[in-house]
Order: C-alpha cells, then structure tokens, then sequence
C-alpha cells in the first residue's frame, strides 16, 4: 500500500511537467462539447428528454463519458510506452516494489486524473447552469468508479499488446462505439435491442446511468445497485488481468 | 564464509530454451565478481535472477541470506541495478530521475533530495544536474544509471555489460567510478564481454558458455591455466597461413592458425621468435605480446560468431 503510493508519486511528479498543456484540454473540450451539443443540438431538441431540458439531460452522461475518455487515454498509450519504449516499469520493478504497487499505484494516478477532468467538467457545468442538484458532486464518485471499470481492462490489454496499432483497433471497436451507444447523447430505449444490449454490457451506460440520478437528482434505488455491483465487477476483472500480465511480463 | 550470493545448481528455462543450465556461484562480501561470456551464454538471466527480478527454474539462490522467491523485495531494497540497456526517465530531469527513484526505496524526500546532489558529484554530473536526460551523452546516461543504482546505498551493485556502446574515454570514466565503489568496499557484480574490463575489475571471475560455466577464477590464474604465459602474433605474407604451420610445429604449447595470422602459445615469447628465425621463416610481421584474458576467453567459448 504505502509502495503503491511511492509510485503514484513518481507519476504525480511526472505529471506535474504536462500538466499545463493537459489542463487546457481539459477545460477546453467540456467547454466545446457543452457548447456544440448541449446548447447547439439541445436547440433542436423541443421538449427535451423525459421532460428534462436537453443541455441539463446530456451533461451527466457527458461527465461519465469524459471519464472514460480519460481513463482509455491514460490506459494505453502511457502503459504500452512504459513496457515497449521508455521501460519504465522494469526500472521500477528493480526497486523494492511488488507488481501490483507497479500496477495500483498507477492506476491511482489514472484515477487521480478522471477525477479531475471529471471535476473540470462539472465546474464548466455549473457555469452554463446545468447543475441544479446537491447531489450532483456525487457524479464524482460515479466518475471515478465507472473510470476504474474502464482502466483497468485497458491496461490489462495495453499490457498484452507490444504495438499501438492495437490500440487503434480497440479506439475503433470498443470505445467508440461505447461512447456513440450508451444513452450519453440519446436514451438506449431508441437503440435496436441488440446494440441496446452490447450498452448494457459495457462500463459506460452503467455509468452514465448513475451520473445522471446524481445530477438531476433522482433516487437511483435497486437498479443503482447493481449498476454500481456490475461496475466493480469491470474494475475486479480488469485489475485481476492486468495484475497477471504484469507479472508475466515483468517477473519473466 | 560470509557469501552474498550463493547459487547451486541454478537453472532459468524459456520454454523449451535452457539459458542457465546449472551453475554453481558464489559472491564475496567486498568483492567485484564478474561473469564472462559471448551474447547468449547465460549472463543476463543470471544477473536477472540476482536482481529478483526473475524466478529461477530449479536450484538454490540465496541473496543476502534470503530467498528471493520469498523475500525479492527486502532483496531489492539492498540492491543496486544497472541494467543493460539505460531505463531513465528520459522526460525527467538528472536530479528527478534519482530523487523519484530514491522514493522506491522509501527514502525521505529529503535525504533523497540530498542523496542525489551527493551523487551527481560522484559521477561528475552536478552541472547538468537540471537538465533533461534525453540530450545526454551516452556516457552521462550510464554513469546517471551507476548513481540511480546507488541511491539506496545498496550491499550488491548489478552492472549488465556497464560499458557496451560507450566511446573510450567514456569507458575509462565509468571504470575508474566502479573502482572507487570497490574501494568503498561495495560488492560489485558484473557481466562484460570485454576482456580488459574483466581483467581492470574483476577480483574474480567465471566464463560462461551456452548457460554453463566453463572456467572460474581470478583473471591471473585463468591466465595461468588456460594460457601461457606470453603469445607470438606471425603474419605471413602469403595467401594462406596454413602451410606455415607445419614449419612451425612443436614450438610452444599451443599453436593456431587463423586467416591472416598464427598465434604460438608460449612461455618465453623472445625465445621462441628466435627459434622462428633459426627455422630460416621469415614472417612479414612479428608481435610478442603478454597473453590477456581475452585468450582465454576465445580458447573455452571458440572463436565462432556466436548471433
């Protein structure tokens, strides 16, 4: 544990050279997506969703959703270039830490930054006054969790790649059509039932689920909790894999 | 017998591929050890199981009394490693890449911070101490590996082929540091296929060859056994060495024909240059020379390429 933190250090003090540059991205993009779709597309939408104006329904999704986008991000391209090019992670396994304090500790920065990007996003949304619940800040939680869900399957899959044209491949095939197909930008019910299935079966809709009770402030009940089970389930897995391939690759 | 690494019947298999096929090792408190041998021969997956970074296949392998399939991080957190191939933070700066690194070990930041100027002095780097790893010669990249190794102030310092790639005077740099650290009393583990690093560093040594170990000793008495004492370097000016041979049969204790040269194994060089000249040859070049480790080294492992 106190290893793991060691190492989430090290990527916070790696962090703190680019984290001007990614800063920018992450208010800058909330603010492009809040202001094309949210008010751009919301204008077209009369009536809203479910009686709930566009701009106020689409921005939980939207926070869930930029979570995720972080949490891919970091989970790739960082992971493979630690193992193939900058190896930092065999440096690391030369020192006293163990592989899951290699592995924890990175996935608590990537953590660190889906909370942030989730965090800026929000703050953005308060701005154009989509916030109107006090139970809206749990959408963080949410981000966090539904973040984990994702990282940590793509790291597990970074780990077993030794090219990034992988990468491309699962940019393409899952996450994509993730962020397209789980109710983020229009309810699943209008989906053909079976991609309406592939959303429940990915990370994403789970979370977009959650984040939206948060924000508009609805008792999530029942379904909540195996949301939230189903979710930790994701994190469990990925975490169980990403743990095995870590020590193939760095206990060989 | 106060032995820091102790190894008997060590054996590390991939598959169906043995790189290390039982060997027998034992390091000395004090002492710089290395292991000799052409690419391929074992060195770096034994060095990689000293390092507990790699579970051996069969065997015993006692670090610091302890077992690393047990205890590889209380193993780690007394060891130095400097890998083969440099794994620096390139977008780090000099002093960050051994100030975050100290913070493995659990170090205070503090006494890391202060741990890395001392450092950056030893291995002649306080100048650039702020700058970016990445434009760093490759000299200054090594010797930032060397003082990355010794951050956690370690028993046993690992050196994979710690002078591969480095131009001259880089390489006597790096020696003349290892040396310092050896009179320092760290015990230092090295792989090399250089015979005359071997022979400046090495207390002791064993050659590796197709994951055995062919020869053990101190460069002196691998000499002395696997050598004479000096060697006669003939060059003939002819298209073929090899007739010359005959002519030169039972002169010193071994003799062998190479394509442009025949090297005459001896104990008293000038002697037997004499007895050349007596034989009426006349060889267009002539070098006596004192016989080097590296002789040794061709004589057990053979002169073919081995990748």
């Amino acid at each position: 544990m106190v290893a793991g933190a060691y190492v989430l250090e090290y990527h916070l003090v790696n962090y703190r050279r680019t984290w001007r540059s990614s800063a920018l991205s992450t208010l800058v993009l909330p603010l492009l997506t809040m202001v094309g779709f949210g008010v751009g597309v919301g204008a077209y939408v009369s009536g809203g969703v479910g009686g709930v104006p566009y701009l106020d329904w689409i921005v939980p999704g939207l926070i869930a959703s930029t979570a995720v986008q972080t949490a891919f991000g970091e989970a790739t391209w960082p992971v493979l270039s630690y193992f193939e090019w900058l190896k930092v992670y065999f440096a690391q396994a030369a020192a006293p830490l163990r592989v899951g304090d290699i592995l924890g500790g990175h996935l608590a920065f990537m953590v660190f930054r889906v909370l942030t990007s989730a965090a800026a996003f929000l703050g953005v949304a308060a701005l154009f006054g989509a916030v109107h619940s006090w139970w809206a800040p749990m959408t963080l939680v949410v981000s966090l969790l539904v973040g984990l869900a994702v990282a940590a399957p793509t790291v597990a899959y970074s780990a077993s790649i030794s090219s990034d044209s992988y990468l491309a491949i699962l940019m393409r095939f899952a996450v994509l059509p993730m962020s397209l197909f789980s109710g983020v930008f229009f309810p699943v019910e209008s989906l053909p039932v079976v991609l309406r299935w592939v959303a429940y079966a990915l990370p994403l809709w789970h979370g977009v689920e959650l984040s939206r009770d948060s924000m508009l402030g609805l008792a999530p009940g029942w379904l909540g909790l195996l949301h939230v089970v189903y979710l930790l389930l994701w994190c469990a897995a990925g975490w169980l894999l990403a743990h095995r391939l870590f020590q193939r690759r760095l206990a060989v | 017998m106060d032995s820091l690494i102790h190894a008997r019947g060590l054996v590390k298999r991939f598959g169906d591929f043995t790189a290390v096929d039982g060997i027998d090792v034992d390091v000395r408190r004090g002492e710089a050890f290395g292991f000799l041998g052409p690419n391929g021969a074992g060195k770096s997956s034994t060095m990689r199981m000293i390092g507990c970074v790699s579970p051996p296949t069969d065997g015993v392998l006692r670090i610091l009394g302890l077992d690393p399939r047990r205890d590889g991080p209380k193993i780690r957190a007394k060891l130095g490693v400097c890998p083969q191939l440099d794994n620096l933070d390139i977008e780090l700066t000099v002093r960050e890449n051994l100030s975050t690194y100290a913070r493995f070990f659990g170090i205070p930041r503090k006494v890391a911070r202060q741990r890395a100027a001392e450092l950056l002095e030893f291995v002649q780097l306080t100048e650039r101490g702020d700058s970016k790893v990445e434009p760093l010669s490759g000299g200054m990249k090594r010797r930032l590996t060397i003082a990355r190794a010794l951050v956690n102030e370690p028993e046993i310092v690992l050196l994979d082929e710690p002078t591969t790639g480095l131009d001259p005077q880089a390489r006597h740099l790096v020696w003349e540091r290892l040396f310092r650290l050896k009179q320092q009393g760290v015990t230092l583990v090295l792989t090399t296929h250089y015979m005359d690093e071997a022979e400046q560093l090495c207390d002791r040594l064993v050659v590796m060859d197709a994951g055995r170990i062919v020869a053990e000793g101190s460069p002196r008495a691998l000499i002395e056994q696997y050598s004479t004492r000096e060697v006669v370097e003939l060059r003939f000016a002819a298209e073929s060495q090899e007739p010359y041979a005959e002519k030169l049969a039972g002169l010193g204790e071994r003799l062998e024909v190479l394509p442009d040269r025949i090297l005459l194994y001896v104990t008293d060089g000038d002697a037997a240059v004499a007895e050349v000249q007596h034989r009426s040859l006349a060889p267009a070049s002539v070098l006596v020379r004192r016989s080097s480790l590296e002789d040794v080294f061709l004589h057990l492992t053979g002169r073919t390429l081995v990748d």
